[in-house]
């Protein structure tokens, strides 16, 4: 009895076994093999985005006959998950979405194949480019960029000069901005920095101020260490005041869900957002807006540049198909098309003349003034997303009172670990 | 099984057998019981299959997986490292405190929950009209959503949330509620209250099943010998209850010391790590920090520590004889 059990464990495990080997390895034809190519999009919950992208690729597909491509849409929040499993499935569709500053990670994991375009990147701006290594891995048709929007009859009531792009607030003027405009005594916190966000939000919104102080995520020369940089005195320096913004009464500790919706029914003063709120705002606001850099914390301000990038996997059995389709893509009027539907800012000038309120003089011009003036690229490196998840739990702790010296020393402790459990990422 | 039962009620496909009878009688029993065998084990095989693939294989893996620096992402094969990601996690603060939030999770809300449950049981096995309805409504938040209760519950406790507006209101605005979450000493008492709110509703079903086994002679009795309502429950409620009692306290502390999905929706493990939990810090170095050994070696942990706190359990609770 006893042996015949065991033969029958032995026996349901090994098929149990084999089933789950099949399925990983049943890798079928690569995608793009019979001409028909797939593209992933992490929109799927972005209607005018998607439906942006499927006029694209409806006008590629009508445009020729050697190649089909196929949209498929995923919910953001579910959308790298995908790509992580599919491309250890190797079953990695053709183009791909890709979040700029993971390119470096996909590039090193090798997903991604350099890209051969026969566009002329050198007029793109340059936070549209995911670079790994001096090789470009992925392109982006738009970029969006961070700016502090208030009303200027609140600023006027405070007597705070409204900062402009030559004359961007410093951290002196800044503090006292908030401190008159807290004085008016209307608000609760005049600052709304968006402190609810989580995730991606926190190094994308946070760490260009941490560079604005003269601090960073890491040793950009070779990207091997953080120890220096992001526990430098100036790093410790942007603890402190971010810290301090919250322990004055200038911001909340956790804001709003949603930092413009609060800013829109004046619940607070100034408000730290992208250009994708500013049409929403000047459409409530009008003349009244006020679209302000962000401000001078030493190095001059400093916002995060990259955002949502398209490249070929290495998988694709078509790259020349793919590669074409991006040139197609990246033609002025698509640019547009993409930049128009969602509000975001078209990655060259000559796109930016087909978008109204880009072309020279237009309202939202001033936003691509500021990607091209204060951009900074997140690291690029592959250990990004480790550092990333590292940055927010240090703001976390130190919003919620931790002592800046010690939580950054930390998250430089276990970035360095993890650089050099990975054999610096060289290859 | 009888022997003559299986003799008569199967056909011998053995008759030529020269074996002599007592012997043919045996191999006849075998065979009958061998085919029982196989059926049962046929109609076992779905489950069998399934669990074995997705938990026995996963598990198996993750073993394995936490003495190497396998990663989600990486273009290298997964390498032994030996001990490393154990020595790296018994050097970590946050395993610690870690430790010390699930423990205090657990030491509370497992007695809270559990007899927050048995007096909701009490109460509602009796026969008074409209028992049901308050059947259901105890039971409503278990078949609601772990994440949904907490998204609403994070207005609750939010700054100028519900519970705030209500301690105002009923202090006449001298008292002045928390931020219940992003206060580290409210943030894990937040979280356990919920929990118990949301958990109770399950265990109180499994308590009213075992009220239901205790005899309604016993009660009868009493109340013939004219014995206290604590009496009652102490001698007869009480003792009856012992099988039950000790499913509960294991499924609800297995449940206490994974958890994660309230930390998740709510907090992150934060403020300055006052609700962060093995199983969250599991996920994160998994999922967002790419670390599958990492993950695993924790996950290692984890398990070695349920299996010992439930054998304790166990033993303590078994039956003396």
């Amino acid at each position: 009895m006893k042996t015949r059990f065991t033969r029958l464990l032995a026996s349901s495990l090994s098929v149990a076994a084999l089933t789950a080997g099949l399925a990983g390895c049943g890798a079928g034809p690569k995608d793009g093999a019979n001409g028909e190519l797939t593209l992933w999009t992490h929109n799927a919950g972005n209607a005018p985005e998607l439906d942006a992208i499927q006029e694209v690729v409806d006008a590629f597909n009508a445009s020729q006959d050697n190649a089909t491509i196929k949209v498929q849409a995923f919910p953001q929040d579910s959308y790298n998950d995908s790509v992580v499993a599919a491309a250890s499935a190797n079953k990695l569709p053709c183009l791909v979405d890709i979040d700029g500053p993971n390119v470096p990670n996909w590039a090193w994991a090798q997903y991604l194949r350099p890209l051969e375009l026969s566009t002329d990147l050198s007029k793109h701006l340059d936070s549209t480019l995911g670079n790994w290594n001096g090789t470009t891995y992925a392109v982006g048709t738009y970029d969006v960029a961070l700016s502090l929007m208030a009303r200027k009859s609140d600023l006027d009531a405070a007597g705070v000069r409204g900062a402009t792009i030559e004359k961007p607030w410093t951290k002196d003027e800044f503090d006292a901005a908030l401190a008159s405009l807290k004085a008016l005594g209307r608000w609760d916190y005049p600052l709304d920095l968006g402190t609810a966000g989580t995730g991606e939000w926190t190094p994308y919104a946070y760490s260009p101020l941490l560079q604005s102080f003269g601090g960073d995520l890491i040793n950009r020369d070779g990207a091997q260490s953080a120890d220096g940089y992001l526990n430098s005195a100036p790093a410790v320096a942007w603890g402190t005041w971010f810290r301090g913004l919250v322990e004055q009464g200038y911001m909340a500790q956790k804001s709003g869900k949603d930092s413009t919706l609060d800013f829109l029914n004046h619940k607070s003063a100034i408000v730290y957002t992208g250009s994708w709120a500013a049409d929403k705002a000047r459409e409530a606001l009008g003349d009244d807006l006020a679209v302000m850099p962000s401000v001078d914390l030493g190095t001059g301000p400093k916002i995060g540049g990259g955002s949502w990038q398209w490249g070929v996997s290495t998988g694709c059995a078509n790259p020349e198909a793919a590669m074409d389709y991006l040139d197609f893509s990246l033609r002025s009027e698509n640019i547009a098309k993409v930049a128009k539907a969602t509000g975001t800012i078209p990655a060259t000038d000559a796109a930016a003349e087909l978008v109204p309120g880009f072309e020279p003089g237009g309202t939202n011009r001033i936003l691509m003034d500021f990607s091209k003036k204060f951009s900074v690229l997140r690291p690029e490196t592959p250990a990004y997303a480790f550092i990333s998840s590292e940055f927010e739990k240090a703001t976390a702790d130190i919003l919620a009172g931790a002592v800046p010296q010690k939580a950054l020393n930390r998250a430089v402790k276990n970035i360095d670990a993890n650089i050099k459990s990975n054999k610096g990422y060289t290859n | 099984m009888n022997t003559s039962l299986a003799q008569t009620t199967l056909p011998n496909p053995s008759h030529d057998d020269p074996a002599p009878a007592p012997q043919q009688k045996t191999s006849i029993t075998s065979r009958y019981k061998s085919r029982e065998q196989r059926t049962g084990w046929l109609m076992l095989s779905p489950a069998v299959v399934l669990l074995v693939l997705f938990i026995l294989i996963p598990a198996v893996l993750s073993f394995g997986l936490a003495f190497t620096n396998a990663r989600l992402i990486s273009p290298h094969p997964a390498t032994f490292v030996g001990m490393d990601n154990f020595a790296r996690l018994f050097t970590d603060e946050t395993f610690y405190r870690s430790l010390v939030n699930v423990a205090y999770f657990a030491l509370i809300v497992v007695p809270l929950q559990g007899g927050v449950a048995l007096l909701m049981a009490i109460l509602i096995n009796t026969k008074v009209r409209g028992v049901t309805f308050f059947r259901t409504l105890y039971f409503l938040p278990v078949v609601t959503s772990m994440v949904v209760v907490s998204l609403l519950w994070m207005f609750i406790y939010s700054k100028d949330g519900l519970l705030n507006e209500i301690i105002a209101k009923l202090s006449f605005g001298a008292l002045q509620g928390a931020d219940w979450l992003n206060n580290p000493s409210t943030a894990l008492p937040a979280i356990m209250l919920m929990s118990v709110w949301q958990g109770a509703g399950f265990h109180m079903i499994i308590w009213l099943s075992g009220l239901q086994t205790i005899s309604a002679e016993l009660y009868e009795a009493a109340d013939l010998d004219g014995v206290s309502r604590w009496q009652r429950f102490r001698y007869i409620t009480w003792p009856g209850l012992a099988a039950t009692r000790n499913l509960i306290l294991i499924t609800i502390t297995i449940q206490a010391l994974s958890l994660f999905t309230q930390i998740n929706v709510m907090t992150q493990g934060g403020p300055l790590d006052a609700t962060t939990t093995l199983v969250y810090q599991a996920v994160r170095s998994g999922f967002k920090q790419q670390e599958t050994a990492y993950a695993s070696a924790i996950s290692l942990v984890f398990f070695a520590l349920v299996l010992i706190i439930s054998a304790i359990q166990r033993y303590l609770t078994r039956e003396k004889s």
